[in-house]
């Protein structure tokens, strides 16, 4: 049974990161000949006497004529221990719209740096953004190091300016490595390379193929956002009442005693399912359905919670936005918020801070949100919703901002003050 | 191992991940559109897409109905199978005709006979007619490079179209399915799939599929580097010799560009040995539709097609 790791990577531009998630590709036989044969034959066209494995990831053909790649692609390999699903995010154009989509969900981050550069500003931009998005895991690929000659010492030095950041951001020494590769011929990415004697840690693929997924559901209190109530009415199923979800967080048994928010409604967990049948226990990111013990007014949009650990329930909060739309934020704006499963209007009451992802400071005050910028705003809801601190349960603590004019997606959101632990001097 | 870290390793299986995920996307659609709709072909990937549906649902019955666009250019086998699935889960087909265009001259028959292309007009026209707002497809980002940067919900426009610059960021588990009167969202709750995968879930969940996916023997002619099979679409011509060899099919569309491959593959896992070793891409190996062009795929998606 091989397992499933979703993961980001970001880098600047030149940095080689085309090549690089080509490199994986490749090395993982994820490449067909035909994708290798159109390969080959661009890169004859270019002039090129090896293939170009960039070429392999370059996209849509408006993006071929200028050279870029303007969105999140998703790309997908696997190897005998585990299947992987990439999000490959440009780091040029609208960097934060893409690192916060590829972001959302990965549970490991590949960031890249050119070994002639070392950490750059995006390099540090990207990381913040990564540890407000409370990726759990970091990677550190100091690619092109046979163009410093596989010099030890400036691999360490950058090694350790990343690690002094990642600190600071949050992360514990555990949780981030770096490696020195080259993606165009190969070092450390799927072999081992005779050139870094020096470096005695895993390859990017052994490392990608053994770390752990993270970050375990047994942790967290029990979520569960109501997507669908299943009402068979049908001669088998009368009086069948199920509410179906994806489990947001935690873990839940039959005998649980749970809460129905917003309204608060006590009961007790009858029985948890599938289509194949009954569960012990089931945990977060499984689709199931769940029995109550009580017959409850239930909808699209409740959540289910523990009972002994209860998200609070409030119509006013604050949260960080990641402003995604070349639609500014103003003070006073009415949007709408999606939660879970529900969705209502919401209110801009203040825009407090824009965070400063560059010297992981805060801006008091200003006039408004910009695309790719991150703020802390205070929210007013038109009504009470169960949210959880970000940091403390993800699903349950992430929002839409949705445009009610032309339901455009302006923003990701994040309950809670998350400035202050990205070293951001907040008041 | 204890039976918590048991369910917990199991949560984290790679085909379980792809599977609650799915039905999250069925669930969320059935939540939040007033008329969905499946994308029916009879095909294996649409096939994935009623099994998913139905476990999403389960036990009540699919709350949406199945579309199917016909081009006439049918194998007989996989349209025996579409109405058997239909009968056995007790749901309701729509099928739109390419024909009917046709016949009333909304459409032009192309001089290459094929009908693939033709489909566009006929699934938009039944999309306005029956008000469809969300429309199910089987399609996966990894089948073709231009769908790599598909979204799971992707709107279109008042003409079916996909606009690059008007998709939507996609963040968590999140989907925004908003849109205006007319437009309408395709949704893919494939997306994170590959071959591979699809052809483990079918081993695993024991799917059952149209006889053409495994091995048979066929009368076949070579045209474009691909076996085609004889048909009323025209074929083979004067100087194309009809062979009978052992073949199967790797996807099912008009029966005019979908070439078989040689294979003695006659069994699930059969197949899946096959695809392993496989040197091509499904849609390289077997479609003709979509060597027209390097580009071919980008420009039918914005002309409103899958």
């Amino acid at each position: 049974m091989s397992s499933l790791l979703r993961l980001a990577t970001a880098g600047s531009v030149d940095d080689g990161k085309s090549t690089l998630v080509g490199r994986l590709l490749y090395d993982t036989k994820s490449v067909l000949a035909d994708q290798l044969d159109a390969v080959q034959r661009a890169s004859v066209d270019r002039g090129l006497s090896t293939p170009d494995l960039s070429l392999l990831v370059d996209g849509l053909r408006s993006e071929r004529e200028q050279g870029i790649t303007i969105d999140v692609a998703y790309r997908y390999f696997a190897t005998p221990k585990r299947s992987f699903v990439l999000a490959d995010t440009p780091g040029h154009v609208q960097y934060t719209r893409n690192t916060v989509t590829g972001a959302s969900t990965a549970q490991l981050a590949v960031l890249l740096v050119d070994a002639r550069k070392g950490v750059v500003e995006q390099t540090r931009r990207h990381a913040a953004v990564l540890a407000l998005l409370g990726v759990p895991r970091l990677v550190l690929a100091v690619n092109k190091v046979d163009l410093i000659g596989y010099d030890e010492a400036a691999f360490t030095v950058i090694a350790k300016e990343f690690a002094t950041h990642a600190a600071s951001l949050g992360y514990a020494e555990g949780s981030v490595l770096t490696i020195p590769v080259s993606a165009l011929v190969g070092d450390n990415v799927a072999t081992s390379s005779e050139n870094t004697p020096w470096y005695t840690g895993p390859t990017l693929l052994e490392h990608l193929e053994t770390v752990p997924v993270a970050p375990d559901p047994h942790e967290a209190p029990f979520r569960l956002p109501v997507q669908y109530v299943i009402r068979p009415r049908t001669p088998e199923y009368p009086d069948y009442r199920g509410y179906a979800g994806q489990i947001a967080a935690g873990t839940v048994r039959p005998g649980d005693e749970v809460v129905v928010l917003p309204r608060g409604l006590r009961t007790t967990v009858e029985s948890v399912g599938t289509a194949d049948g009954q569960l012990d226990e089931a945990g977060a990111g499984s689709s199931v359905t769940v029995l109550l013990a009580d017959d409850l007014d239930i909808a699209r949009g409740d959540l289910i919670a523990s009972a002994a650990d209860r998200p609070e329930v409030t119509d006013e909060f604050t949260a960080a936005l990641c402003w995604l739309s070349t639609k500014s934020l103003q003070p006073g704006a009415r949007v709408l918020v999606k939660h879970g499963a529900r969705t209502v209007q919401a209110l801009v009451e203040e825009l407090n801070s824009r965070f400063d992802e560059q010297t992981l400071s805060t801006v008091e005050g200003p006039d408004s949100l910009e695309l790719n910028e991150i703020g802390s705003v205070r929210l007013r809801l038109s009504e009470e919703i169960p949210v959880d601190d970000y940091a403390a349960s993800a699903r349950t603590g992430a929002f839409l901002v949705i445009d009610p004019k032309d339901g455009d997606t302006l923003a990701a959101g994040l309950v809670g003050e998350r400035f202050s632990a990205l070293g951001g001097s907040e008041q | 191992m204890t039976t918590l870290e048991a369910a917990a390793d199991a949560a984290r299986d790679n085909l379980t991940a792809l599977e609650s995920e799915a039905i999250h996307i069925f669930r969320e659609v059935a939540g939040e559109f007033d008329r969905p709709v499946i994308l029916f072909s009879g095909g294996k990937d649409s096939t994935l897409l009623l099994h998913l549906a139905i476990k999403a649902f389960w036990p009540a019955p699919v709350p949406f109905p199945l579309l199917h666009v016909d081009t006439g250019h049918n194998f007989e086998e996989v349209i025996d199978f579409r109405d058997r699935v239909v009968e056995k889960y007790g749901l309701r087909l729509v099928v739109a005709h390419v024909q009917d265009w046709i016949d009333d001259g909304r459409l032009t028959e192309r001089p290459d006979g094929t009908r693939n292309p033709l489909q566009t007009q006929p699934l938009l026209d039944t999309i306005t007619e029956h008000k469809f707002d969300a429309v199910f497809g089987g399609g996966r980002r990894d089948e073709e490079r231009a769908r790599a940067k598909e979204r799971i919900f992707s709107l279109r426009n008042a003409f079916g179209q996909w606009e690059p610059r008007r998709q939507r960021p996609e963040l968590w588990n999140l989907y925004n399915g908003r849109h205006r009167p007319g437009e309408h969202v395709r949704v893919f709750p494939l997306s994170n799939w590959t071959e591979a995968d699809v052809w483990n879930y079918i081993a695993r969940e024991e799917v059952d599929l149209p006889s053409i996916y495994y091995a048979h023997q066929r009368k076949v002619y070579r045209r474009d580097g691909m076996w085609l099979t004889e048909g009323p679409w025209g074929g083979p011509r004067e100087d194309e010799t009809v062979e009978e060899l052992t073949v199967r099919y790797r996807t099912v569309g008009d029966g005019s560009c979908t070439g078989a491959v040689e294979s003695t593959a006659s069994t699930v896992e059969d197949v899946i040995a096959e695809v392993q070793a496989s040197r091509l891409t499904e849609r390289g190996a077997t479609r003709a539709d979509d060597r027209l062009s390097e580009a071919a795929m980008e420009d039918r998606k914005r002309e409103g097609y899958f």
